[in-house]
């Protein structure tokens, strides 16, 4: 039933997981860092999911139903903040909030 | 498996603390609910929902585990669980109260006025010492993903809680930022360890990956298991505030109330070592698993505490230099855990040492920071400037800080000197020499950073001359943090005791330990 080995599904995980993380380091605009930090999370759910059944258990999709919540309060918290930006400033790339440095 | 059959007095016995804290949080908000703003009763429910967890706690420390567990032994039901209630996790449930305690009682003034949504500040500090205390007691990777992400969400709402200013939410973003990436990588690291694993259970980790020939992927694991222990360490390191994983920092320090600065400084970071702790040592702390990692931990240990000292030379923001004189300190706490395998120095083992310097650090930096905040509020700025003329201002906030300076410093017969002492200690005894100096000589270097600011002090001109009244809060918790910086100085015996005591339950474990 195993047709695909576990070894792809961390290599599929993995890619994932680095598109996620280009994205994040490379893309300037909030929103879309936001959704790149989705996409890291979503690799991880893969990678559990995987795991569990090559296990032929239940913990790791267990631990995607907390994985899940916890993003999406995750995400909650980070629009709250971007809308509170967006009020203050009217723009919400990365670059531009940053009255602080040094 | 064992018979865990669920034996609800043994659970709310064991989680006593914790429901106190769900409840009072829970309570707090509803209260806030129906009463919004038309008394200030919400820090005084808040430190009594405190107390009363902090006695919880000392209830337990008290109490005999072979009682409690009808017979069954204490190890068996310890090692199986998903949260550990065992004298680790005591120590860091009464750090996370006393923190959050005297973050409340210096705060009162200052959020005051800062914001209308009093009640759900107060609430969101009791979440924190509650995720606190799981990440102190987890002993299953769901709790640690679950109890880290929890206190991260709590951090990021308190930095950012004051909406109309404009650092308080690019502080939060920033730390919203970084967290979320770091965490990202914490959680796949975590998946790496159950992938190879096959459970989430600490114990059954630790026992697979001490014979590798039994995991998954064996012609893998080689080079899974380091890289999944540095996922999870971004994710840790990030809230301990390690380098590199702590450029979120002085952005979040500088722009968060000072209350949650005060906060941030101590709760997270103990939290964070707590895990590391029970993480690295437990399951990866024989000395053929410890090869992997004690490399890099040692490496990030001198890389922070220079960074940190370094950085901080520079700073005009007193906020923003606290916050890299915390990464300084991170850095020290983390000496002690690379060096955890040496023998011990002084009547402490290395990690009973860690636990020592985290006590020690937790009073003097509230104490400094209750100072910060009681200056911040009253002169409206966290500038160097501020504390000009402070000694004729208010010598008694003048002279408190002025001692918690010198025992972050590291000088004799103060508490910070005997953490530093121990840790140090600690890696020298484990032919770290390396470490100790870099320790030492930053030491040094930190003493400049500090000393500008007691020189302005006590040497600057002050913009307005009138005397400065701190609030009887901040009066209240500069005063304990004082006698405790002295007491854990001159006499600091029984509380190497307690931390030696609480480190007995780090033991890395032996594989017949585990019951499957």
């Amino acid at each position: 039933m195993n047709a695909v080995p576990l070894g792809h599904w961390l290599l599929l995980t993995t890619a994932l997981f680095g598109v996620g993380a280009a994205g994040v380091l490379l893309r300037r605009n909030v929103m879309i860092v936001l959704m790149s930090v989705e996409l890291m999370l979503n690799a991880v759910n893969i990678a559990l999911v995987a795991a569990a059944r090559a296990h032929g258990q239940i913990e790791g999709q267990l631990f995607v139903f907390f994985s899940l919540t916890v993003a999406a309060a995750e995400v909650a918290v980070g629009l709250a903040l971007v809308v509170a930006i967006w009020r203050s400033l009217g723009r919400t790339d990365v670059d531009d909030v940053s009255v602080m440095h040094g | 498996m064992l018979d865990l059959s669920p034996d609800w007095g043994v659970i709310l016995t064991h989680f006593a603390p914790e429901l106190i804290l769900v409840i009072g949080a829970l309570g707090l908000l509803s209260y806030d609910l129906y009463v919004r703003g038309k008394d200030g009763l919400q820090p005084w429910i808040t430190l009594g929902v405190l107390l009363a967890a902090a006695l919880a706690t000392g209830w337990l420390y008290t109490m005999d585990p072979a009682e409690v567990f009808e017979g069954r032994s204490a190890g068996e039901v310890f090692r199986s669980g998903a949260f550990l209630s065992d004298s680790f996790t005591h120590f860091f449930r009464l750090m996370s109260v006393l923190t959050a305690g005297l973050v409340t009682l210096s705060g009162i003034a200052y959020m005051r006025g800062k914001t209308a949504f009093k009640g759900e500040f107060y609430a969101f500090v009791l979440f924190a010492a509650l995720a606190m205390n799981l990440m102190a007691g987890a002993n299953d990777l769901i709790v640690i993903a679950l109890g880290i992400e929890f206190l991260s969400l709590v951090s990021y709402i308190l930095t950012g809680y004051i909406r109309e200013d404009r650092l308080s939410i690019e502080g939060g973003l920033k730390y919203f930022l970084y967290g979320s990436i770091t965490s990202a990588a914490m959680l796949f690291g975590l998946t790496y360890l159950y992938g190879i694993a096959g459970s989430t259970s600490l114990p059954v980790i630790a026992e697979a990956v001490r014979q590798p020939e039994n995991l998954v992927v064996t012609h893998l694991s080689t080079f899974i298991v380091p890289a999944a222990l540095f996922l999870v360490l971004a994710g840790i390191g990030f809230k301990v505030a390690i380098a590199p994983f702590h450029q979120w920092s002085p952005d979040a320090y500088q722009g968060a109330p000072t209350p949650v600065t005060a906060f941030l400084s101590v709760g997270p970071k103990a939290a964070g070592f707590a895990v590391m702790m029970r993480l690295f040592i437990t399951v990866f702390g024989t000395p053929e698993l410890s090869a992997t990692w004690l490399g890099v931990l040692g490496a990030l240990a001198g890389l922070t505490m220079i960074l940190g000292n370094v950085a901080a030379l520079t700073q005009s923001d007193v906020k923003r230099m606290m916050a890299y004189s915390s990464i300084a300190q991170a850095g020290y706490m983390l000496v002690g855990i690379a060096a955890f395998g040496g023998t011990a120095l002084m009547g402490t083992t290395p990690l009973g040492a860690v636990l020592f310097f985290i006590l020690a650090y937790l009073f003097t930096n509230l104490g400094a920071f209750a100072v910060i905040i009681a200056v911040d509020r009253l002169t409206g700025s966290s500038s160097v400037s501020a504390f000009a003329g402070l000694s004729k201002r208010s010598p008694f906030l003048a002279i408190a800080l002025t001692i918690f300076f010198l025992s972050l410093i590291g000088i004799p017969p103060l508490s910070g000197f005997f953490g530093k002492f121990a840790v140090f200690g600690a890696a020298v005894a484990s032919d770290m020499f390396g470490l100790a100096v870099v320790g030492v000589l930053t030491g040094v270097v930190s003493a400049v950073y500090y000393f500008q600011i007691v020189k302005t002090m006590y040497f600057g001109d002050p913009a307005e001359g009138g005397a400065l009244r701190p609030s009887p809060g901040v009066v209240f918790v500069v005063a304990t943090a004082l006698v405790m910086t002295l007491i854990i100085g001159l006499v600091p015996q029984p509380f190497i005791e307690i931390a030696n005591q609480a480190v007995t339950a780090l033991e890395p474990i032996a594989g017949s330990m585990v019951a499957r």
